[in-house]
């Protein structure tokens, strides 16, 4: 039973590896080759996950030479395993899908370049969250931005380059901003490895001492890492970077990427430095407020919105601003809603912008106007589709309507902020109901004017592409699965949370 | 106060150097510029690391003359940071220079907000 414990290097190190053979792979193999990695990483994390909740403890794992206090490490708890889990089922469910989006839009040979771009990014999104050591943090951080760089840039349109660089330059100015951080908190306390770190804190923070240092070092790390995953203020580089890539890299994007840093943000909360020093500088309250001015404007833009990609990338800065408001809040419960909506969420943008892609690249629709009628030509994915546009919209039995069932329970009881909290919710899933439901109807609004137009569009890939309505079936039964069965996931992040500190 | 000044001068240049760094990145409109901002930046951090782990009269963390004492040489963690910090601002500062190339060749310009305006005219 111990040699589970090497899974979790194992994973990481396999998917880099396969990073490396790619390059020398041809298109099929590459695209086989990536399929049967991702999902011997799934495998694997779902034999970490078990063996993790069966033991119900956490495990410390030694790279190197070096013990403890010099050492590098990994640390894998419950929770980390799940989000591993998640992780890898996203990146794997997202390539399957997506073959034929990729086959179309990346050039024919340099197709194995793109599945290098992503074995790469699940292996740093993985080691990001098994990581017990802040600078691997950093690093992991930086390679996962190349990625995710290079993924923006796999569409050979002239406008992508541009994107990419921006996306490139925030990050870079986040990642700087996050290495100041670490450095900063390495002088303070002299350690890198997390649970070093929180034994120091904890002394420092009884003696008072360093309490404005403190503050900084969480406000550098904080605002590298928000925006890095697109917060409020910082969302100017979302609606180009997710509108117009792949769809398989908006997906992985906005699902899998921005989600990773928010994963390690918790961790650094949670873990690292330790809730009760966070909540006394006052530093939640930031989180708290930008997610809720997110979550109202996110919205409002994604109703104002004209193109149909670019309105599902919005709805990602709306549903950003969900998860940091259930960090701000500040409790145990608060976090562990943080944490369900990001699975929520990964599972169904994942679902919306993979079965969008039919009608983006079927019938060459970019506005929304456009989509009319649509749903009877593409039955599947119009199908598929709704039950995503649903779950983001909270309807019961879905993914949605659970974390947005937690975030509302873990508001209440906080006073002021409860209220602006539950307004907010309130507020936002109307207008995501608005913008979402609009499409989903135009979808099945017979279009008379449009039929000449149906002759020449591409029949659809459901008919021919088994791939496609796999990966699709599986993400709309993930979705049934986190609205159904919640329960179990819920106790596991509440478990994992519990171990996390 | 001058001799609080003296001592931490290597911590405030890299303070310094991190908002003229960070500054330049975010501003500077010409892609290059934008470059330089970033590796300004990243030196900052690397000055701050560097200086946080030298201890004066201390050697270089490699043994020498057999001395094995840890109470000669200096702290080699940051310099071992220092190392890897290195590295990646290396590999970014490689991507994004090649993404310029790129960049220019489509465009004829280095300034990123006009690039951006005539991205947005391609519809």
């Amino acid at each position: 039973m111990d040699f589970i414990k090497n899974f979790p290097f194992f994973s990481i190190m396999l998917s880099m590896f396969c990073a490396i053979v790619l390059s020398v792979l041809n298109r099929k193999a590459a695209k086989y080759m990536t399929r049967i990695v991702l999902g011997a990483v799934v495998c694997l994390s779902v034999a970490v996950l078990f063996f993790t909740i069966k033991r119900g403890e956490s495990y410390v794992y030694f790279m190197g030479h070096f013990p403890a206090p010099w050492g590098n490490e990994i640390r894998f708890g419950c929770l980390e395993s799940l989000f591993s889990l998640f992780v890898s089922l996203i990146a794997f469910l997202s390539v399957v899908a997506g073959t034929k989006a990729v086959e179309d839009d990346v050039e024919d040979r340099k197709e194995n370049l793109f599945y290098i771009l992503v074995c790469l990014m699940t292996s740093s999104l993985l080691a990001m969250s098994y990581t017990n050591d802040l600078f691997t943090g950093y690093v992991f951080i930086e390679i996962n931005t190349i990625a995710g760089c290079g993924l923006i840039m796999v569409r050979q349109i002239g406008k992508t380059t541009v994107t990419a660089i921006r996306y490139m330059v925030i990050s870079i100015l986040g990642s700087g901003l996050f290495l100041m951080g670490v450095t900063l908190l390495y002088t303070l306390t002299g350690h890198l490895l997390m649970s070093n770190i929180k034994e120091s804190v904890a002394v420092l923070a009884k003696s008072g001492e360093y309490r404005v240092q403190f503050t900084i070092v969480i406000g550098l790390m904080l605002v590298g890492l928000a925006i890095k995953s697109g917060l409020f203020p910082f969302h100017l580089w979302i609606p180009d970077a997710y509108g117009q890539s792949n769809v398989v890299s908006s997906s992985l994007l906005s699902s899998t990427v921005s989600k990773g840093y928010i994963f390690l943000l918790i961790k650094i909360f949670v873990r690292t430095i330790g809730f009760d020093v966070i909540k006394s500088c006052g530093v939640l309250y930031i989180c708290f407020t930008l997610g809720v001015v997110a979550m109202i404007l996110g919205s409002v833009m994604a109703l104002h919105e004209k193109s149909f990609r670019r309105m599902i990338a919005y709805s990602s800065i709306a549903q950003i601003g969900y998860i940091y408001m259930g960090i701000g809040l500040g409790t145990a419960a608060g976090v562990a809603a943080a944490i369900f909506h990001i699975f929520a969420h990964g599972a169904t943008k994942s679902l919306l912008f993979i079965s969008s892609s039919e009608f983006t690249e079927g019938s060459h629709t970019k506005t929304i106007d456009e989509l009319k009628g649509l749903g009877y030509k593409y039955k599947f994915s119009a199908f598929c589709y709704s039950v995503g546009a649903f779950s983001i919209v909270g309807f019961p039995l879905l993914a949605g309507f659970v974390s947005k069932l937690l975030l509302g329970g873990a508001a209440i009881g906080h006073g002021a902020m409860q209220w602006i909290a539950l307004l907010a919710l309130a507020v936002s899933t109307i207008l995501n109901a608005i913008y979402f439901l609009r499409t989903v109807i135009y979808l099945f609004i017979p279009d008379k004017a449009g039929e000449e137009k149906k002759q020449d569009m591409v029949p659809a890939y459901s008919m021919n592409c088994e791939d496609y309505v796999f990966g699709i079936l599986i993400l709309v039964m993930i979705n049934l699965v986190l609205g159904l069965a919640s329960g179990p996931i819920i106790n596991i992040i509440n478990n994992g949370l519990d171990i996390f500190s | 106060m001058w001799n609080l000044i003296v001592r931490h001068l290597n911590d405030l240049v890299a303070v310094a150097l991190f908002v003229i760094g960070f500054a330049d990145l975010l501003f500077q409109k010409n892609m290059i510029k934008k470059v330089i901002g970033l590796n300004v930046m990243d030196s900052s951090i690397y000055l701050l690391l560097a200086s946080q782990g030298y201890i004066t009269g201390r050697k270089a963390p490699i043994i020498t003359d057999g001395v094995t004492s840890a109470e000669y040489y200096i702290n080699p963690i940051p310099s071992g940071l220092v190392l890897t910090g290195i590295v990646v601002s290396v590999s970014v500062t490689a991507l994004l220079l090649s993404m310029t190339i790129r960049m220019y060749k489509k465009y004829h310009s280095l300034d990123l907000d006009y690039c951006l305006m005539m991205a947005r005219g391609e519809g």
